[in-house]
C-alpha cells in the first residue's frame, strides 16, 4: 500500500462537529481492511487529540498518514500550550471548564488514553504558542 | 444475542435500529466520555444518562453494539441525527444503570 495521506481542520470550541474527523479516519482505515484493533486504537488516539483541541486550543489541524505498518497522527494547534506536562499525564487531571465537564469530558483522561492506546506519543508544547501531538500506531503485519 | 433481542428482552424503546445483525458481547455503564471510549469494549451495550450528540461519536469509535439512555432520559435531536446517520443502535430505558446493567448480565452474562 502506498502511503496514504489525510488532512482535517478542526473547528474549536465545536462540540457537535467534534469527532468527525476521527470518524472519517476510521471509516477510510476501514475501507483499507486495517487490523481491526489497530483501527480501534487509531480512533481513540484521534479522538481524544480532536476533542483536546476543540476543548482547549480553539481547533487546530489533524494529519494522519498510513503505511503498510503504521498510522501516525499529528495534531498541532495554536492554542495556550501545556504549561505542566507531568500533571497533564496524570489520570483525573483536567483543566476544562465546568461547562465542558458538563458534556461528559473532562475526566482527565484524554493524555493518558492517548498514551495507552498508541504505540508511541510525542509532545512538543511550548506555553502561548501551541502544541504537537505525534502519535504512531503500530498495525500488527 | 443479538441488539434487537437484547432490546426486546430488557422492553427497550427503540429509536435507531441496527441492522439486525450486530451480537451484544458485553455491557459498559458510565458517563465521563474519555473513560467510556477508553474502557468500554467493543460490541458493549452501553448504557449512560449522557444524551447529547458526543454520545454518538463515543459510540462509533469505541464500536459499541448499541446505546441504552437510562433513567427516562431521551436522546437531543442531533444526538438522534447522528445516530441515525452512522447507523449506530439507540435505545431508551426508564429503568437505571444499575437494574440495566443487572438485567444485561442475566441475559447475557
Amino acid at each position: 500500500m502506498d502511503k496514504l495521506h489525510l488532512h482535517y481542520e478542526v473547528e474549536g470550541n465545536d462540540f457537535i462537529a467534534a469527532g468527525e474527523a476521527s470518524g472519517q479516519v476510521k471509516r477510510t482505515l476501514r475501507q483499507l481492511g486495517i487490523d481491526f484493533e489497530a483501527i480501534r486504537r487509531c480512533a481513540i488516539c484521534m479522538y481524544e487529540g480532536e476533542i483536546n483541541m476543540v476543548v482547549h486550543a480553539d481547533g487546530g489541524t489533524a494529519d494522519v498518514v498510513v503505511e503498510k505498518d503504521k498510522i501516525t497522527i499529528i495534531l498541532e494547534d495554536q492554542g495556550p500550550g501545556i504549561s505542566d506536562m507531568e500533571l497533564a499525564m496524570q489520570e483525573g487531571y483536567s483543566t476544562a471548564s465546568q461547562d465542558v465537564r458538563e458534556l461528559g469530558f473532562g475526566a482527565g483522561m484524554g493524555l493518558p488514553n492517548m498514551k495507552k492506546y498508541s504505540d508511541s506519543l510525542e509532545i512538543e508544547s511550548e506555553v502561548g504558542k501551541g502544541t504537537k501531538v505525534t502519535m504512531v500506531i503500530c498495525i500488527p503485519g | 444475542m443479538t441488539v434487537a433481542e437484547v432490546a426486546k428482552k430488557l422492553n427497550l424503546t427503540c429509536h435507531v435500529a441496527d441492522n439486525g445483525k450486530r451480537q451484544v458481547e458485553g455491557g459498559y455503564v458510565g458517563d465521563l466520555l474519555s473513560w467510556v471510549i477508553g474502557r468500554a469494549g467493543q460490541g458493549s451495550a452501553w448504557v449512560t444518562i449522557m444524551s447529547n450528540p458526543n454520545v454518538a461519536a463515543v459510540a462509533m469509535l469505541a464500536d459499541t453494539a448499541m446505546i441504552i439512555l437510562a433513567e427516562g432520559v431521551q436522546p437531543d435531536e442531533t444526538l438522534l441525527a447522528k445516530a441515525r446517520q452512522h447507523k449506530l443502535a439507540l435505545y431508551t430505558a426508564s429503568e437505571g444503570a444499575y437494574e440495566l446493567a443487572w438485567r444485561l448480565h442475566e441475559l447475557i452474562g
